[in-house]
């Protein structure tokens, strides 16, 4: 535990070991890395040639994160204009400080329309608190229609991506899981599945259809709430989306408040970068777009009979408090990062104990939920900084400097807002050697006589050095050679020979 | 033009060679190069573990011991990075917590003036040929801080495609991080290693004798990691390409 808290976290920490240690076994999981490089190397070369299009992208770039940084600076007014125009179109606005108080609110209006079943527009949000189990508890069933959420929901998985959470899983599992779980939950798998996508993905069709007939309440996130208008607005690829957002009657939308966009126009940045950068399409081919009820407004309205918008907070404004962390609440979830990131190719997304994996996850999880659990203290180092992130990402995250930044408040501790009060962090323990390592550098490197003693001294012993290291050291000469230290350090020599004047050795 | 040497405590430390080809080479250009003895560390792996306030008093020395030279050259895109991308911001931060301006404007005179060999060679001398004969096929591995924190874009390159003898082979994956960075290495060695094999595997796949790079400390981790998997390649720096000549070739 590396924090001070008053009063109880938003959320639980997760019980989940560090990250260094959930990154092991997957690692050496030949079929999980071979899943992942096939799966993020071709996304992230269309990626590339879709962005490469796009004359103006850095304008785009920077249009998105300014329209971002500007609304999340007033983002009290906004969220006020955005419950007004939500309210007028003939919505309801419900407010939720943390994960336990939305997943309430969403289990008592399914319980008020009288259902025992939902189903799901694929969102981030309601995965973040854990929405499903919530409703579980409450004997309400809630289904998965994304194609890859089924799959994850269906194999009593976890997502490991946020735009594809089976990433993970080739065709081969999939077919498997199909065959031995679709009946449990409705319609089986058809006889004899094989593992071609057209007949994996008219397996779900034909499972998921009688259950889009059958809903009267959906649940869905938004990718964007336009505040002038109450409008929200969902993207996907599959049209699942489409069929939740108009067969239902009930609609409950559980949103993070930092999804607001001010105005209609404002879209037009994002729904440019948004499917070029995450699916790598020009424009996504499911774009859905309502304004509160279908009865709101005389004849307007294009909504649901019923509709409720969940604003969730759950660790947003605590991370807003950050001038350096608030960069984080300017992401539109497109996955860029993650199919970017040499770490999560490897590590695989489950590493990361968290429904956002990858360099977002590990800037966005020790933010909403606190760095006290073990996990989370160790995402910020779940990196080696090479800034491949920071160069896709299309509203300019800085992602390695929030990074460092987290890092800086694990090590060192210090003022953080935690459920809206001041909390002062202790330095995280686990640390004392590394810190007393850091210090010792430090003072070293202050005085150059010592540093040269140091250097002398490991020059003449060199022919004793070992060829592995004991304590942390073995951490590098597990899997590399050490390099050889040389007869003299190069400003020994420098000063010998005068800067090698007349061509000394 | 009074030109000073920063060459990292890890090349003083471990590869004194680079040190002395970088000085071959400047003085081969023209250039009259000093190593000011006072020099050790620029604080990055301080301040990238996260001890920034650690990084702030080496961050202040480097500024005293290389305030007064016209450029700052270093054979380390990482270190140079450190000044130009991260000084600047330790000294905001300085400033957000309310120490005031003093230390944003004690930093500020370094950063313009530290340069990258590779940015030094082709910008300030505006040299790409630079005399060199290394009758060797390389494949060259631009290092994420160089690539992306400075920008060094195809300067390493046009450099190398102009030494005699030197065949340049394209390295896959390229642009892909080593697996490196610092104590990344130490702190995650599994995901670091993988990272580390991937990119021998790549660079074997070449048919190279050698893998070049701009950074020392990125190439101890791949020759380190190549020594294990018993490749025949080895590392080389750049700087001990470009000193290389016919006359004097490298070892």
């Amino acid at each position: 535990m590396s924090g001070t808290f008053v009063g109880m976290p938003a959320f639980p920490p997760p019980a989940h070991p560090a990250f260094p240690k959930a990154a092991h076994e997957a690692v050496h999981n030949e079929t999980l890395r071979g899943n992942l490089r096939h799966a993020t190397h071709t996304i992230r070369a269309k990626r590339a040639k879709a962005v490469a299009e796009v004359s103006d992208w850095a304008a785009l770039r920077e249009a998105g994160k300014q329209i971002k940084d500007h609304t999340l600076r007033h983002l009290d007014r906004y969220l006020v204009q955005l419950e007004e125009s939500v309210t007028a179109a003939g919505g309801t606005v419900h407010w939720a400080a943390d994960a336990d108080e939305a997943n309430r609110i969403v289990a008592d209006l399914v319980k008020a329309t009288g259902e025992s079943e939902v189903v799901k527009v694929k969102s981030m949000a309601t995965q973040e608190i854990g929405l499903n189990e919530a409703l579980e508890a409450e004997g309400i069933r809630a289904y998965e229609t994304d194609l890859a959420e089924l799959i994850v929901q269906l194999g009593k998985d976890r997502p490991s991506h946020i735009l594809v959470p089976a990433i993970h899983r080739n065709r081969g599992e999939i077919r498997d899981i199909f065959r031995k779980e679709m009946s449990e939950w409705g319609r089986p798998a058809p006889e004899g599945l094989t593992d071609t996508p057209a007949e994996l993905a008219e397996a779900a069709r034909l499972h998921l259809r009688e259950k889009f007939l059958r809903a009267k309440v959906g649940i869905s996130g938004a990718n964007f709430m336009i505040a002038e208008t109450g409008t929200l607005v969902v993207v996907e690829s599959e049209g699942n989306g489409r069929m939740c957002l108009t067969l239902p009657e009930t609609l409950i939308s559980v949103v993070g408040i930092e999804k607001i966009l001010p105005t209609w126009q404002d879209l037009e940045v994002f729904l440019q970068t948004l499917p070029r950068s995450s699916t790598a399409e020009r424009m996504n081919p499911y774009t859905s777009m309502w304004t509160g009820t279908g009865d709101g407004r005389a004849g307007e309205g294009d909504g649901p009979r019923t509709f409720h918008l969940v604003l969730l907070d759950n660790g947003r404004t605590d991370t807003l408090a950050d001038e350096v962390g608030r960069q984080a609440l300017r992401c539109i979830r497109c996955s860029a990062c993650l199919n970017v990131c040499p770490v999560y190719e490897r590590a695989g997304g489950h590493a990361y104990g968290s429904v956002y994996p990858g360099p977002i996850g590990a800037i966005l999880s020790p933010q909403l939920r606190g760095t006290a659990s073990e996990i989370d203290a160790s995402l910020p180092y779940a990196s080696s900084l090479c800034g491949a992130c920071y160069e896709v990402c299309p509203v300019a995250i800085d992602i390695p400097e929030v990074l460092v930044h987290l890092r800086e408040r694990v090590v060192e501790g210090g003022q953080v807002i935690r459920e809206g009060n001041k909390v002062v962090l202790q330095p995280a323990k686990g640390h004392a050697a590394e810190r007393a390592a850091m210090r010792a550098a430090r003072w070293a490197f202050m005085h150059p006589g010592a540093l040269r003693t140091g250097q002398r001294f490991a020059s003449r012993t060199r022919r004793l050095h070992p060829r592995t290291l004991p304590g942390p050291g073995k951490a590098w000469s597990d899997s590399r050679d050490l390099p050889a230290v040389p007869a003299e350090p190069f400003r020994d020599w420098w000063q010998r020979t005068q800067g090698g004047k007349g061509g000394a050795k | 033009m009074r030109v000073a040497l920063f060459l990292t405590c890890v090349n003083d430390t471990l590869y004194p060679d680079t040190g002395r080809a970088v000085v071959k080479l400047l003085t081969r250009l023209g250039v009259e190069v000093d190593f000011p003895m006072a020099q050790t560390c620029c604080g990055q792996a301080h301040y990238n573990t996260g001890y920034r306030h650690e990084a702030e008093p080496l961050a202040r020395h480097f500024s005293d011991v290389f305030g007064e030279y016209e450029a700052i050259v270093t054979p380390s895109g990482s270190c140079g990075a450190m000044v130009r991308e991260l000084y600047p911001r330790i000294g905001e931060r300085a400033r957000a917590e309310g120490r005031g301006d003093t230390l944003a404007a004690t930093l500020a005179p370094v950063v313009p003036k530290t340069y990258e060999l590779t940015e030094f060679l082709v910008d300030v001398l505006g040299v790409t040929d630079v005399g060199a004969y290394y009758p060797h096929t390389v494949t060259y591995h631009p290092t994420c801080h160089g690539l992306r924190s400075l920008g060094l874009g195809d300067r390493p390159r046009r450099l190398l495609q102009s030494v005699k003898g030197l065949e340049l082979v394209e390295l896959p994956g390229a642009e892909e991080c080593c697996g490196f960075g610092g104590t990344f290495a130490m702190k995650n060695a599994d995901v670091s290693a993988a990272m580390g094999a991937d990119k021998v595997r790549n660079a074997e796949s070449t048919g190279a004798e050698m893998l070049c790079a701009a950074d020392n400390s990125c190439l101890m981790h791949i020759g380190g990691t190549m020594a294990r998997l018993g490749t025949d390649m080895r590392p080389v720096h750049i700087a001990e390409i470009l000193a290389s000549t016919e006359e004097e070739p490298a070892a």
